[in-house]
């Protein structure tokens, strides 16, 4: 039987129009074999909840180019918590300052990934760490 | 140019010399790939005149100054004055920003570039849910005329030009400018600025949209039509490529749906009954610059003739100005890396090199620490420098178009004018621009190079140093420019404040006839400096024309 597909939302939470690196990545997931939603710009975190929950997603990718992630990334997993999808990986990227990472992890980010990360390292990360539900 | 004899010596020529010592060297010295520009168009070993047999100087190159424009816009170009060096900044409140426009005057800087904070070139104010998060980070928290006051406090607006970054939200930032600026004394003849006003830009790539193409394009023409009457000295859209390459357009992709949105904002302008003459002198350009800087310089070229042969041809403009392509340059921010970060310097000095040599009329060059944060102070200062040394020390500025005539940039030219017209021709068989906006032609043909290009670097195909190459561990960077998340409650409790004091009736008054201007065909503006004058936020103004034309919500294209 074949197993079953990663569901992933990769989602652009708050005004920011950066989406190059958010469009790309959603091709790189659907061609390593996931199902890919985008949601498009301007997402607030109860609409990238509501779309995990709606999907039933396995994980959640955030892009933020605004300097706004430690605004929006932790709520997005708070959300989820209340949601009852603890169970979700959520994993971030885009122009984060390194001494950032270890408050997004604490706050219950699985991993940042910042400008010039191989696509692989991302892929290879989430299949690893997804989790079966 | 050449004699045909003696071209077909040069070819002959040439096939001896492949044939014998070059291939000579290749059978012990293998080639490791194939080579090509940062951009993917293949290039040759050598090249002779035998690759621009068909370059007619007096048609192709002419003289500076004079159509097709291939050599400059200008006669002696920076031999007269080097271009207006124009960093864009903002961050914070206005009070921070206004500090550091003065900084840079201090330093030696020309012209102010404004950047606005995301809810400001999105349309809402600062106290709005969908700013939460967002206040003064990418840029300064303007709402209203009184923060547009402290901006460019002590800031003589009839001397120092001023370039603003907002699209859909265009109308209302330039209404608080002018208001300002007629404060300050000044007259509306005396202003030089640049406005951004590209809104279909907005809808390929950057993604501050509001509005659906059609009510979007009649604000960015009601601009343009009152600029062209009241306000003659201003540039009044500044058609983006800078964007498009950013999102991983090649170079002659970015010069293609530049020109493409040019093509569709003159015709929107001369269905509005403007004559070409009275508005094209007035539209100019915003492009990227990369690090390989012969394709740079080569894309510059290129693009300069085929507007020139488009506003002469297509639209038939007589006033030599029409047909001069003008812009600005921003050196590659998506070329900077967030490893090695000092090497960014090295990248920028040859961005600005590749820009000189192409014959721009302004510039910003990136600061290197923007792969992490904001620039800090320091990082700016650099990147100034960076221009000035160009300019007094490299060599670049001392003749016109120095490169002309290299067989390869001739050939490069004369190859990205060729793929730049092809894509306007696909363009135009798809019924224009817009619909190939709509259709996410246009978006798709830009991911897929970024796709491509992603590809290359994963691959190691191409080398990016730092990244895939001459990788090394080094310690996080950390004296970052930061926004302090207080920014936004202070923003909230001030328009609180503003709202209150201001006098209700006019204000309801300035935004009801507003409303009722925008549902016909009359030009908005004179009513949007009314109503800014009334203390109208920029989120009132916006959210009037949210009800009357509704909101743009884009179809997404993943390939």
């Amino acid at each position: 039987m074949a197993e079953k597909k990663i569901k992933i939302i990769v989602a652009k939470p708050g005004l920011d129009g950066h989406d190059r690196g958010a469009k790309l990545l959603s091709r790189i997931f659907a061609e390593a074999g996931m199902e890919v939603v985008y949601t498009g710009l301007r997402q607030t975190p109860e609409m990238i909840v509501e779309a995990a929950l709606q999907e039933d997603a396995d994980v959640v990718g955030l892009s933020s180019l605004s300097g706004v992630h430690n605004y929006f990334f932790p709520k997005v997993v708070d959300l989820l918590k209340a949601k009852k999808l603890a169970n979700v990986l959520v994993v971030g990227g885009g122009i984060i300052p390194l001494e950032d990472i270890p408050e997004l992890k604490k706050a219950g980010i699985a991993e940042i990934f910042g400008p010039g990360t191989s696509t692989k390292v991302i892929v290879d990360f989430i299949k690893s760490n997804v989790k079966s539900k | 140019m050449f004699d045909v004899k003696e071209l077909e010596k040069i070819k002959a020529g040439k096939k001896k010399w492949s044939d014998g010592t070059l291939a000579k060297t290749l059978s012990k010295a293998p080639e490791k790939k194939a080579q090509s520009t940062w951009s993917g168009i293949p290039v040759e070993c050598l090249y002779t005149p035998a690759d621009v047999a068909g370059l007619d100087y007096d048609n192709k190159l002419g003289y500076p100054g004079e159509y097709p424009y291939t050599r400059g816009v200008q006669p002696n170009m920076f031999r007269g004055r080097f271009w207006t060096m124009r960093q864009y900044a903002g961050f914070g409140s206005a009070k921070e920003t206004n500090a550091r426009y003065r900084y840079l005057l201090g330093q030696g800087q020309t012209g102010l570039s404004v950047a606005f904070h995301l809810p400001t070139q999105a349309g809402y104010d600062s106290d709005h849910p969908l700013s939460m998060g967002e206040v003064g980070k990418v840029g300064a928290a303007i709402d209203h005329i009184g923060d547009m006051r402290i901006l460019f406090d002590q800031i003589p607006l009839d001397k120092v030009t001023t370039s603003m970054t907002v699209n859909a939200a265009a109308t209302a930032l330039l209404a608080m400018y002018l208001s300002v600026a007629e404060e300050q004394g000044a007259k509306y003849d005396q202003l030089g600025g640049t406005i951004q006003n590209d809104v279909l830009k907005e809808i390929i790539c950057r993604g501050q949209y509001i509005y659906p193409p059609k009510p979007t394009m009649r604000l960015t023409v009601d601009l343009i039509e009152f600029c062209q009457k009241y306000v003659p000295r201003w540039n009044s859209i500044s058609i983006s490529g800078y964007h498009i390459r950013e999102s991983g357009s090649t170079a002659a992709q970015e010069m293609a749906f530049t020109i493409a949105d040019g093509i569709a904002y003159a015709e929107a302008c001369a269905a509005r009954g403007i004559p070409v003459d009275s508005f094209a002198p007035r539209l100019s350009f915003f492009f990227n610059a990369f690090t390989d800087v012969l394709e740079e310089v080569a894309k510059f070229r290129a693009a300069r003739r085929v507007w020139a042969k488009i506003m002469k041809d297509r639209f038939k403009a007589k006033d030599p100005r029409s047909m001069m392509l003008r812009y600005h340059v921003q050196t590659g921010g998506v070329t900077l890396t967030a490893q090695q970060p000092l090497n960014n310097i090295v990248r920028v000095a040859l961005q600005t090199f590749a820009t000189a040599l192409g014959g721009h009329q302004s510039l910003h060059t990136n600061s290197y620490d923007e792969a992490l944060c904001l620039p800090t102070q320091g990082a700016v200062t650099v990147a100034l420098r960076t221009q000035q040394i160009i300019a007094e020390e490299s060599g670049a500025c001392v003749t016109v178009d120095p490169l002309a005539g290299s067989y390869y940039i001739e050939y490069l030219t004369d190859k990205i004018e060729a793929e730049i017209e092809d894509y306007i021709k696909k363009i135009d068989a798809m019924g224009g621009t817009l619909t190939a906006i709509e259709q996410g032609y246009i978006q798709k043909e830009i991911q897929n190079s970024a796709y491509l290009f992603q590809k290359s670097i994963d691959s190691g195909e191409r080398a990016y140093v730092g990244v895939n190459k001459y990788v090394m561990e080094e310690p996080p960077v950390t004296d970052l420019l930061r926004v302090d998340m207080k920014v936004g409650e202070e923003k909230a409790k001030e328009l609180k404040e503003w709202r209150a004091k201001r006098d209700n009736a006019a204000w309801k008054k300035a935004l009801d006839k507003l409303r009722e201007v925008s549902k016909t065909d009359t030009n908005v503006m004179p009513t949007v400096i009314e109503a800014v004058k009334a203390g109208a936020t920029v989120g009132e103004v916006c959210d009037v024309w949210r009800d009357v034309f509704g909101q743009y919500r884009p179809k997404e294209f993943i390939s």
